[in-house]
């Protein structure tokens, strides 16, 4: 009997350690011979810790589990109070299209035999006898776009660097996926770290790189410990065909996610952004070509390369092809990582997929894309999610997260928030950044606390203006994005202005 | 527990990492690791060991949230501030046991037992507020459970 408990950071937070031994315990005091398999998550976190037991049928799963569960597993399961039935069957999983998490949380994640049972290593058996420039044809061909937010064309960054002539060329991968809302990448580290190594090892060979590093946030212990112990068995097995990896972790600095302050910091130095060009494809990791890309964007190159481009493009619309793993978080009833071709709604995911809000008042406002991204309002769900459909609402996808609040927040506070943050992060260099930030933060406390002066928000706004247009790279320049979101969206939350003013 | 400062104990760790291109934060990470913090003596080592100045390795060490350049108290807990916490009030539960501790983002109990640091994101956001306690990640916390977590630290 297969038991499946996962080893993913929010079972873990939840107790699956302690489940897994008390599962473990119970079989033994029964005599049943069971088998514990650490898996990742399948992304339904509001049912973790999830543990699913093998059937001839399929895997049952049960969830959310607690120790006091653990002996109705085996005394009588089909009457379970915590019984999901069939896992596959479940609407949440059922719905998605998984492509780039086809394999997260149904094989152990350290299981190579697991990994290429599921159709692992096809990608880089067939990269293998294909020419360099037909690898990077292939993902341009895809539609494949960087996922980590900008969304440039991966296969065209590929080319650029394959075609710059240099002694050493890099492959970087980042993982410093500090967007409050998104967990895309520590899901993969946990529950598919091969696939990775796959899409490192088949960026290496399209450019010609021999090394390549993946920059991980430190606020990820877990899935580095797993990498790490991935990227071991790779090495021992000689998976990598002589492509160098290793992991490197970064120390708590939101800005190293920025792709230029990242190598900086690989370097080791502060992580400053640097001015573009030159663009990291042609000078980028100690001054070589550099292939920096995002992880869910290295993590979908098996995939293309085993299943072709057509394959992979005949999902999604218009310029926005494949699919992206939407992750559902924040104030929501049903939260985690739904995998779906590009075209859904942002209502759909939000209200159908997602269950609306998980305290059960009204929605008021999602945060799509991370801290530097916009706010929208109920209003806006019939937006397509599709890059250049975001961006003409003012708004950008960024990482794929979307952050639920329900009508208690006050979106004046969320703006403050924004301005705070980006001047806790900001990396110093640029005025717009550095500066425009705190006094952002300033102005808008005034707005909170409703002893606003007069043209304090036509001050914001020419703030933001500034940042936007002034500032060396996102952190500075998407800043404005929540915070204009919410005063255009919002802007009951931003009428305390008039009393006060009276007074002075 | 940390190690009290041993100049031969870092100069092995820095030794360890100098083959390796870009050693300078892998260095800094394994020091403060050992010794629970990036001491001026450390700093020293460091610039000497990689033949920058103090200044440069001093830069890099104030950049970073993660390095400390004083001890932490015996436990680290690091709750999180960020958007998807507040969307199910973290900042309140947050700010409550500031409180009872008496004590602001950043510092540690008088007695030395608890450090209370903020945190902008730890990637459990569908199963906030999350927090983490010596580097094990704990969710769902309401204030309660966010105060037991606190005591759990002896």
């Amino acid at each position: 009997m297969r038991i499946f408990v996962p080893r993913d950071a929010v079972s873990l937070a939840l107790g699956a350690d302690l489940l897994a031994a008390a599962i473990a315990a119970e079989a033994a005091r029964r005599g049943v011979a069971a088998k514990i398999i650490r898996n990742g998550s399948r992304g339904m976190f509001w049912l973790e810790p999830l543990v699913e037991i093998e059937t001839p049928e399929g895997r049952t799963g049960f969830g959310p589990m607690t120790l006091a569960d653990v002996a109705g597993l085996f005394a009588d399961p089909a009457s379970h109070p915590k019984a999901l039935g069939l896992v596959e069957a479940l609407p949440f999983l059922a719905k998605q299209q998984r492509l780039t998490f086809a394999r997260c949380g149904i094989i152990d994640p350290l299981s190579l035999a697991d990994y290429r049972a599921h159709g692992g290593l096809a990608g880089l058996e067939r990269a293998r006898g294909m020419s360099a420039e037909a690898i990077c044809a292939e993902i341009t061909k895809s539609g494949l776009r960087g996922r980590g937010g900008a969304g440039f064309p991966t296969g065209v960054k590929w080319e650029t660097v394959r075609k710059a002539e240099a002694p050493q060329k890099y492959i970087v991968c980042n993982a410093d996926e500090g967007d409050s809302g998104t967990f895309a990448d520590r899901m993969i580290l946990e529950a598919d770290p091969f696939c990775l190594i796959e899409g490192m090892a088949i960026a290496g060979r399209a450019v010609g790189a021999s090394q390549g590093y993946v920059y991980c946030r430190s606020e990820y212990p877990n899935g580095i410990k797993i990498f790490n112990e991935a990227l071991a068995i790779a090495q021992e097995t000689g998976l990598l065909d002589g492509f160098a990896l290793e992991l490197r972790v970064g120390a708590g600095a939101y800005v190293c996610g920025e792709e230029t302050a990242l190598l900086e910091s690989l370097e080791g130095k502060r992580g400053m952004v640097r001015a573009k060009p030159p663009i990291p494809a042609l000078r980028g990791l100690f001054g070589q070509p550099t292939v920096i890309n995002n992880l869910i964007s290295l993590a979908t190159i098996p995939y293309i390369m085993a299943q072709g481009a057509e394959a992979y493009a005949s999902f999604g619309m218009g310029r926005s092809r494949g699919t992206m793993p939407v992750q559902l978080a924040g104030n929501i009833k049903h939260g985690g990582l739904f995998e779906t071709a590009f075209g859904i709604t942002l209502g759909e995911l939000v209200n159908e997929i997602g269950g609306g809000t998980a305290s059960g008042r009204p929605v008021r406002a999602v945060q799509a894309g991370g801290p530097l991204g916009a706010y929208f309002a109920p209003a806006q769900f019939d937006t397509p999610y599709d890059y250049e459909a975001f961006a003409a609402r003012n708004g950008l996808i960024g990482h794929g997260g979307l952050v639920v609040f329900d009508d208690t927040a006050n979106m004046a506070a969320m703006a403050r928030f924004a301005m705070e943050f980006c001047a806790h992060e900001s990396c110093g260099k640029c005025t717009p950044c550095r500066i425009g930030s705190t006094r952002g933060a300033e102005i808008l406390d005034r707005v909170v606390a409703g002893a606003s002066r007069p043209g304090d928000l036509d001050l914001v706004k020419d703030l933001c203006e500034t940042m936007k247009f002034g500032s060396l790279c996102a952190l500075g320049g998407f800043t404005p994005y929540p915070v204009l979101s919410a005063i255009t969206h919002f802007p009951e939350d931003f009428g305390g202005a008039a009393l006060p003013l009276a007074a002075e | 527990m940390s190690a009290s400062w041993d100049a031969s104990r870092a100069q092995e760790i820095v030794n360890k990492y100098l083959p390796i291109k870009g050693p300078m934060l892998p260095i800094l990470h394994a020091l403060q690791e050992e010794f629970g913090f990036i001491s001026d003596e450390a700093m020293r080592l460091v610039a000497q060991s990689l033949n920058v100045t103090r200044a440069e390795v001093y830069g890099v060490v104030s950049f970073y949230h993660d390095f400390r350049q004083a001890p932490a108290g015996r436990h680290v807990l690091k709750i999180c501030r960020a958007e998807a916490c507040q969307s199910v009030g973290g900042e309140a539960h947050a700010n409550a046991l500031l409180q009872s501790l008496g004590l602001k983002w950043g510092e540690t109990t008088p007695d030395g037992r608890l450090t209370v640091e903020p945190v902008y994101c730890l990637g459990l956001c569908a199963c906030g507020p999350n927090a983490m306690l010596d580097g094990e990640p704990r969710a769902r916390l309401d204030a309660q459970a966010l105060h037991a977590l606190a005591e759990e630290a002896a």
